[in-house]
């Protein structure tokens, strides 16, 4: 017996429509960003050779980092076809804290200073959830709403409690996490235990699966990627490396592209590996399966803003430390559209239910490329907007159409 | 209030059997009574449900087939009237109760998540893990298990996202969760309903692999010719009364019209 014998003169139309599917279904995962990100690079290297320096990538590399967590932030929310357009000014809540507790007046250790401005973050994150479950709010008005609270309380703080309207960074781990850097030889030591631990993990996931009889994909897809990695990270351990400094020397891989890295694996995990996170994507395709599978929809939603505000509390650590400091006049009305372009870009879906931690990261990269590589070749601070509008609309335009043609191909 | 109620019903018994369950049944209903308000939508309904036989419940749309299925599942509960599990009294009056005792619906959106796999989608709830992690490999092998004894076979790899299954697949899927969480009774509300030809001779043949299995199967259809082609039992209900049930052999397409339409019939069995 067989469930779908359909005549055979519809499988060929069948087998092109799956083909169109996993073109604009996103099945190829992050090839097609890819591509535009290396297009990107070769158009900004050709027009400025500075570009690809070791002092500008790295540069390049920090500028990625804020959007990098905000756009992972944005994850959580997205997966479940929720928003938050708070993260933004979340994030410098989060970062003026540390700022200020670690500041030499009131000199508290660099480890409570960021547990309570991460606390703050999380709880914040969770109240704009509790709101949205409880009253059934729609996630974009709530946080809106709470957009523009957090940001009076934030310049209120800044401008009245702190003397002086402006918090400076003037504590040692606080200000590394952006400006300190690994030495050349520990460069080496990450990129290759990266490396070789994402080789054994991969093998033994591998023995695993065919020791249970499975089918496994074919071995040289996994080859091929992990090859990519390898030559990515020692490509990346040589730029870091190279001497980047002028007067003294400067060499080795800031601190914040391990920090990043480790927050992505992690992440990562919990999303694919984890009830908690099948859950979130279970919720995000099919709320109403998920309820019906036992599954505490409304407690789960409540978590992620929770983890939103987390992890946007973490990117607010990087952007103060990057700073070196917050004021009043440090504003970030649009760095949350930055955030949500960051993960869009990647392939996240604003309709819920697809998405990983690797998109934002790819996606925080391109938007740091186009508004170093725009600045490079003295293209003027406005354009700079219009051209990360035009991406962002591409991006959303690429996944509205991935979802139609899913629903259309049923 | 568990105890079997020994004083026979006041309700008139249409199949003949006592007040209490039949211990032969697997699920005994005794006089449901289900109101909503001013609006009776069960009347007193009487009905056995054996394990291992297909049995169709049919009637036309307002009938009550709907509310009984669901107080069946646990989702209503009875305003008064008792169910039989095995012979013994139960009060499963939540979704969870009734999934415990081992009733399981498929209802007609499927409840599936298109954006995950078919393993993710069996195991939804109800994740295999080791150490806090999800056991993929477990998960996978008991999934390809379960499909190849209900000799699903046109799916390619359980690894496909749902979404992109046909409406057959998807039903076997369904069906597929409920008969791996060890269902007893499969409830099936119109499950070929939006299906073509081929397909539904697919979910027909798979709702007889579940009689075979020993599992009662109890189908809500319009469809007549599928009826006829899988049900053992036949259960009419008309106004929210059951009028009629009994062995499929003792109907005809004319009677069971005849019976769907004005509650009674003047043939012969």
């Amino acid at each position: 017996m067989s469930l779908d014998t359909r005549p055979l003169e519809t499988e060929g139309a069948h087998s092109s429509r799956q083909r169109l599917r996993a073109l604009v279904g996103g099945d190829l995962g992050l090839v097609p960003v890819l591509i535009a990100l290396v297009a990107l690079v070769v158009y900004f290297q050709v027009r400025n050779s500075v570009f690809l320096s070791a002092a500008n990538v790295t540069n390049l590399f920090i500028q990625a980092v804020i959007y990098v967590f905000l756009g992972m932030a944005e994850v959580w929310l997205l997966l479940l076809g929720e928003i938050d357009l708070s993260l933004g000014w979340v994030a410098g809540m989060a970062g003026s804290i540390a700022a200020i507790v670690t500041n030499v007046q009131y000199a508290w250790p660099w480890w409570a200073a960021f547990a309570v401005a991460l606390a703050v973050s999380a709880a914040i994150g969770a109240l704009w959830g509790l709101f949205v479950v409880r009253l059934r709010l729609p996630s974009f008005i709530v946080t809106l709403a709470g957009n523009f609270i957090v940001e009076g309380v934030l310049l209120y703080i800044l401008d009245h409690v702190f003397q002086g309207g402006g918090a400076p960074v003037q504590e040692k781990v606080l200000s590394d996490l952006t400006n300190g850097n690994l030495t050349p030889t520990w460069t080496w030591v990450f990129v290759v235990a990266t490396v070789l631990v994402s080789t054994v993990v991969a093998l033994s996931r591998e023995r695993a699966r065919r020791r249970a009889g499975l089918v496994n994909a074919p071995l040289y897809r996994l080859i091929v990627k992990l090859a990519v990695l390898a030559v990515f990270g020692v490509l990346l351990a040589l730029v870091f490396n190279a001497n980047r400094g002028s007067f003294i020397p400067i060499q080795g891989m800031p601190f914040a592209v391990p920090l990043v890295f480790g927050v992505m694996v992690l992440y990562s995990f919990v999303l694919a590996r984890t009830k908690f996170g099948r859950y979130l994507y279970a919720i995000g395709g099919n709320p109403e399966a998920a309820r019906r599978a036992g599954i505490p929809v409304d407690r789960y939603r409540v978590y992620a803003f929770l983890l939103g505000g987390l992890t946007a509390g973490i990117g607010g650590l990087f952007y103060v430390s990057r700073l070196g400091g917050y004021s009043s006049s440090s504003t970030d009305s649009t760095v949350v559209l930055y955030a949500v372009a960051a993960a869009v870009i990647g392939g996240t879906s604003l309709y819920g239910g697809r998405g990983k931690m690797t998109f934002p990261v790819v996606g925080g990269i391109i938007l740091a490329v186009i508004i170093n590589g725009l600045v490079l070749i003295q293209v003027s601070a406005t354009m700079e907007f219009v051209v990360t509008g035009v991406v962002l609309l591409a991006a959303v335009t690429v996944d509205s159409l991935a979802r139609r043609s899913q629903t259309l191909l049923k | 209030m568990s105890e079997p109620v020994t004083n026979e019903s006041a309700a008139p018994s249409v199949t003949g059997s006592g007040a209490s369950g039949d211990p032969a049944a697997l699920l005994s209903l005794r006089a449901i009574t289900k109101s909503f308000g001013a609006v009776q939508a069960l009347r007193h309904v009487d009905l056995d449900i054996p394990a291992g036989q297909v049995t169709a419940l049919i009637g036309d749309n307002g009938a009550g087939k709907s509310t009984l299925i669901k107080v069946i599942a646990g989702i209503h509960e009875p305003t008064s009237g008792e169910k039989y599990w095995l012979g013994q009294r139960v009060d499963a009056h939540t979704p969870r109760a009734a999934a415990e005792l081992g009733i399981a619906t498929v209802y007609q959106d499927l409840a599936l998540c298109d954006n995950l796999d078919i393993v993710a989608n069996m195991y939804l709830g109800y994740e295999a893990t080791r150490r806090a992690v999800l056991d993929e490999v477990a998960m996978e092998v008991h999934t390809r298990q379960t499909l190849a004894d209900l000799l699903v076979s046109t799916i390619q790899s359980v690894r496909q996202l749902v979404g992109s299954l046909s409406g057959g697949q998807r039903q076997a899927i369904a069906v597929a969760r409920a008969v791996m969480r060890d269902a007893k009774l499969v409830i099936m509300d119109e499950p070929t309903a939006a299906l073509g030809v081929t397909q539904t001779k697919n979910v027909l043949d798979l709702i007889t692999a579940l009689a075979s299995r020993g599992i009662a199967v109890l189908v809500i259809s319009h469809n007549l010719n599928d009826v006829f082609a899988v049900a053992d039992r036949i259960a009419v209900m008309h106004l929210g009364t059951l009028v009629s049930s009994g062995p499929a052999a003792n109907y005809d397409t004319a009677r069971a019209v005849e019976l769907i339409t004005t509650g009674t019939t003047s043939r012969a069995a």
